[in-house]
């Protein structure tokens, strides 16, 4: 179906499309096998310029918004979330600079990252902070001109691969939500270390890995914007950045509906390929229904988003939500129509599957997600 | 040009669908002809109606053609001795020289080169021009292309074909033009026509997938490359007799603008793939370097040298000195085992003149049964040690008697 | 340092067949690309550039519609594009080919370093770079599979050989022809993608050339095509059969008579 996306959009399409086919595809299965993070991968990701697709061009960046970023996560999707998340969680790490950040700290860290010479993170979730990121209890405390953070954060993606780390720390727990702040930690930073490497179900590619701040010291200008805002940088974080997670849904839904019709289509059993039995079909039209409606949702969400309009949240949510369900419904299908094909290693769709599920978890869980969205309609139906 | 009598036309659409490129089309009742045009002239022939001609300024021909006569050969001497794609061209160089009634020379480049024009004479040279220079111990194209064009124009030959080897490929094409003639790169077949003594050179083209019939009709000598193991040498005759002429040429021609340094055998390269009489080679059906373990063992057991699929190549598993294929060597074993390999054109034009083809595949559509003379649909895995088993077996059990 | 690189728009090869019984090459779906062992012959030449400075020059011989090759050329690091074209050129074999290349070249002037791929996967000859050095009277290096430097005037290299590499050291102005093992070529880039959009690439007909109309095209050819056939393939075929050990016996057997 026809998106009528304007030139440069298409030619974010092209360029990200032409480097899942010749390099994320054909290395896939390896760095799942080996979890190995893709570091080449994503310096020809930078060389391409799409690691500032989303950074403004003053910063060096493209100046693209939230649909663009969904336009190259979709190809990147369909290559692998594993390595696609390496690439979306350096989003997810600059995009609280972005955000909340002072001009000074913009110039610092938005061109190196958007030239794709370090990569970022976004350091929330901890042990007893997941879904309830009011319990986290990191803390940063100024000591003359440096702030000192001591915690730790669990499950950080792109943690030890990345140099520079957003990360979110209790600046006065008497103010409630209103007592925690943003930092920028760069990984030189004394008192900062990182754990061992965390070995998942899925998306194998990208490191997972523990921060730890131990006396860690920084200068004071790397707070992020104002003291006690570090919960309203979060929220808006993740509401730019849900609709991207949301994008890797359809990728790897569009990689898993190819994969099973293709299978489907010479597979022979009882004289006919498998594609000509109605349970097949149906299995298939299901799939490829819920496919193109979680993309036109994603779509127009996105679209949105970049005119910056002020009930993002949710959107952003229900796009997350649509996609990254239908995301593991129809990766469990296109298995299942690829039987016991399906379910051995050398096939890509059992990876997808397993890939699949964390898509429900991160960035906020599909249950969290339908917090905000019943929050929402309840705020909304209150004003009339 | 392609000329379209429109009011001779009738739209009927032979052409269209002769052409192989898709450059002639029939719009508004009559044919187009677009920019893909090749002049090749098929529809020309097609044509009922004899609407299309192609232009052609009779071409006169690059001086008095009968003054070319006699095939040589470029015999190519590498690391102490004669490549062997050299006798096979003085296989196929014996025959056409007979067809044409003509003597059959090599020519031999080197520095050190003893006795190996004898062993050109053995496999059937008439004669053998030797050009025995210190300069020419490391090949570059500037010396060799010299020498051989200039040998070229004093003598005329009217056929001159040498291997489609690096060496060959290199400048050879160089020597097509200083001797302003056609050259046919990578020919599986030469033929000569018989009304006119013509050279037809047959060759692949699109990787392979389309076979294309070449001539050079008005120029001098007709050159062609051969890739090894296609042709087959004459018997090696050590009494048969022959002419050694010793060239002294011009040392202004010996020089080159690109100076060799250094030479480096590849470490993998102990055996040389194309030599071996029995191969055994993987591909992805392998699946990782431990699988392409086993056809290791398979070659060791069978005494054969180890080949490889592009794809086993560029997963790592093996060096590129043992890629069969298109863009890699061409084998002609007495048996070739082809395993974990589907069998894509790219790969079968580099071992599908092999004598015996085994293939063993789990999926029974590859089609590399196509051409397989024997075949097993089955596990790899449990297929490959199986076989090994049985041979060690085998080989145990005779060496115990 | 002023490089020019030859680049040829050619159908994706392994996709084209010929119908055995019509004779006609299967054109549907058949992509046209920007021939593999050219995009290697760019990335050489821009690398190169990025190392020392200069320009890359995509030049390309063919019709108009090969100025998307062009194109793409641009996005993937070149700074200027020029299509060499004209119905003249129709028919050209290598002989024709080089001359058109040559004279093309010639009009561009100054130019250091001329990089081609090893060969273009519709013709399959390999012929045009080593017969281009020639009738620019160039040195030349075909099947370069590294660069190992570049000074004084003189560049230094690996070409690949049958039975390993040699080192050589060539002096420029001259040519090389490039094998895939020499890099991996980048894939173009958006803010390249942009640049080409809007670039038109500079045409040269064969008036510009001020080429001899006798040795363009098919008039200037040495060779001519006299058939195009589908390849045969051996149709004997003796699937064994069974259990794995039946296979196997089977198979020895066989063995036993081949060897």
């Amino acid at each position: 179906m026809d998106y009528f996306l304007t030139e440069e959009q298409q030619m974010i399409v092209d360029v990200a499309r032409q480097i899942t086919e010749e390099m994320i595809i054909p290395q896939r299965a390896e760095l799942d096998e080996k979890e190995e993070f893709p570091a080449e991968i994503l310096k020809a990701i930078a060389k391409a310029d799409l690691f500032g697709l989303y950074i403004p061009e003053e910063y060096g960046g493209f100046g693209g918004g939230c649909f663009e970023m969904v336009l190259a996560l979709e190809q990147f999707g369909r290559g692998c979330v594993g390595i696609a998340t390496s690439f979306a969680a350096s989003a997810l790490g600059a995009y609280p600079i972005l955000i909340s950040g002072s001009d000074e700290l913009k110039r610092k860290y938005m061109p190196v990252i958007a030239r794709g010479e370090k990569w970022a993170a976004f350091g929330l979730t901890e042990a007893n902070a997941g879904s309830d990121a009011s319990g986290i209890q990191t803390t940063a405390v100024l000591d003359g001109d440096e702030w000192v953070l001591n915690g730790t954060k669990q499950w950080i993606t792109n943690g030890g691969d990345a140099q520079i780390y957003s990360v979110i720390a209790i600046t006065d727990r008497s103010k409630g939500p209103r007592g925690a702040s943003m930092f920028v930690v760069e990984d030189t930073d004394p008192g900062f270390s990182y754990g061992a490497k965390e070995k998942k179900l899925g998306i194998r590619a990208s490191s997972t890995r523990e921060l730890i701040f131990k006396d860690c010291r920084i200068p004071k200008e790397r707070l992020i914007g104002r003291q006690g805002t570090g919960f309203f940088t979060v929220m808006k974080t993740l509401d730019l950045s849900r609709p991207g997670i949301a994008s890797l849904g359809v990728g790897l839904g569009q990689a898993a509906l190819d994969e099973a019709v293709n299978y489907a289509k010479q597979r022979v059993q009882f004289g006919k390929p498998v594609i000509s039995f109605q349970a097949v079909q149906h299995i298939l039209a299901d799939m490829a229904i819920q496919l193109e409606a979680s993309r036109s949702l994603v779509y127009a969400t996105a679209r949105y988003i970049n005119t910056e309009p002020k009930d993002m949240a949710k959107y952003s949510s229900m796009c997350k939500v649509m996609a990254t369900d239908m995301a593991m419904k129809v990766s469990t299908d296109a298995v299942q129509v690829l039987a016991g094909y399906g379910y051995m290693r050398e096939y890509p769709v059992e990876k997808m599957m397993r890939d699949a599920k964390i898509l429900q978890i991160y960035e906020g869980t599909n249950q969290i997600q339908r917090n905000v969205i019943g929050q929402a309609l309840n705020k909304e139906y209150s004003r009339n | 040009m392609l000329k379209i009598d429109i009011d001779a036309c009738i739209g009927c659409g032979i052409c269209e669908s002769t052409c192989t490129f898709g450059a002639i089309k029939v719009e508004d009742g009559h044919a187009v002809v677009g920019d893909n045009c090749t002049l090749c002239g098929s529809c020309v022939e097609v044509c009922e109606v004899e609407a299309l001609t192609i232009e052609r300024t009779a071409k006169e021909d690059g001086g008095d053609l009968a003054e070319w006569s006699g095939v040589w050969v470029f015999a190519e001497f590498r690391n102490g001795r004669i490549a062997p794609v050299s006798f096979e061209l003085l296989g196929v160089g014996r025959r056409l020289a007979d067809l044409r009634s003509a003597p059959l020379a090599a020519v031999l480049l080197g520095s050190g080169l003893d006795r190996q024009a004898r062993e050109l004479i053995a496999y059937g040279a008439d004669r053998v021009y030797v050009v025995d220079e210190p300069a020419l111990a490391d090949f570059t194209d500037d010396a060799y292309g010299n020498v051989l064009a200039t040998l070229a124009r004093e003598h005329k030959p009217e056929i001159l074909l040498a291997g489609a080897t690096a060496i060959g490929r290199s400048f050879i094409p160089r020597v097509a033009t200083m001797l302003a003639t056609g050259l046919t790169a990578d020919c599986t077949d030469l033929a000569i026509r018989s009304d006119d003594g013509v050279l037809l050179q047959t060759r692949p083209a699109f990787g392979g997938n389309i076979m294309a019939t070449i001539e050079c009709p008005h120029t001098r000598p007709q050159m062609a490359t051969v890739r090894p193991l296609v042709m087959k040498p004459c018997q090696y005759d050590d009494q048969r007799q022959g002419e050694i002429v010793e060239v002294k040429l011009d040392p202004a021609l010996l020089e080159s603008r690109v100076k060799v340094l250094e030479s480096v055998r590849s470490k993998d390269e102990q055996v040389n793939i194309t030599e071996a009489d029995i191969l055994v080679a993987g591909g992805r059906g392998l699946e990782s370097e431990k699988g392409f373990g086993l056809v290791r063992e398979l070659a060791e057991v069978l005494g054969g040298a180890v080949a490889a699929s592009r794809a086993a190549v560029d997963s790592g598993w093996i060096g590129y000195p043992h890629q069969v294929g298109q863009t890699g060597k061409t084998v002609c074993p007495k048996v070739y085992v082809a395993c974990g390999i589907s069998g894509a054109i790219q790969h079968l034009v580099g071992m599908q003149s092999a004598d015996a083809i085994i293939a063993i595949n789990r999926d029974e559509n590859a089609p590399i049964f196509g051409v397989a003379t024997y075949g097993i649909v089955g596990n790899l895995f449990e297929v490959l040690p199986a076989l090994i088993d049985r041979l060690k077996e085998q080989r145990s059990g005779k060496a115990g008697n | 340092m002023k490089i020019v690189v030859c680049v040829k728009q050619v159908p994706d090869a392994k996709d084209v067949r010929l119908d055995p019984k019509t004779n006609t090459m299967a054109r549907e779906g058949v992509q046209s690309i920007m021939n593999p062992y050219d995009r290697h012959a760019l990335e050489a030449a821009v690398q190169l550039k990025e190392q020392f400075g200069g320009t890359v020059v995509a030049l390309s011989m063919g019709p108009p519609q090969a100025e998307e090759t062009l194109r793409e050329a641009v996005a993937c690091g070149a700074d200027e594009a020029v299509l060499v074209s004209d119905r003249a050129f129709a028919g050209a074999d290598t002989w024709a080919t080089t001359y058109t290349l040559g004279r093309a070249i010639d009009k561009l002037g100054g130019v250091d370093l001329i990089i081609c791929g090893k060969q273009a996967i519709d013709g399959d000859t390999a012929q045009v770079g080593p017969g281009l050095a020639q009738r620019l009277d160039l040195p030349y290096v075909a099947y370069a599979k590294k660069i190992l430097g570049c000074a004084e005037g003189k560049i230094r290299l690996e070409r690949l050989m049958d039975d390993g590499y040699d080192v050589v050291e060539m002096k420029l102005p001259g040519l090389l022809t490039v094998v895939k093992e020499i890099n991996e070529p980048r894939v173009p880039s958006l803010k390249g993608k942009m640049k080409a959009k809007s670039m038109k690439a500079r045409v040269l007909t064969a008036a510009d050339l001020e080429a001899d109309p006798a040795s363009l095209g098919l008039q200037g050819s040495t060779t001519q095509v006299v058939r195009v056939f589908s390849p045969e393939f051996r149709a004997e075929r003796c699937m064994l059969t069974g259990t794995v050990s039946e296979q196997v016996e089977q198979l020895l057997e066989k063995l036993e008579s081949l060897l």
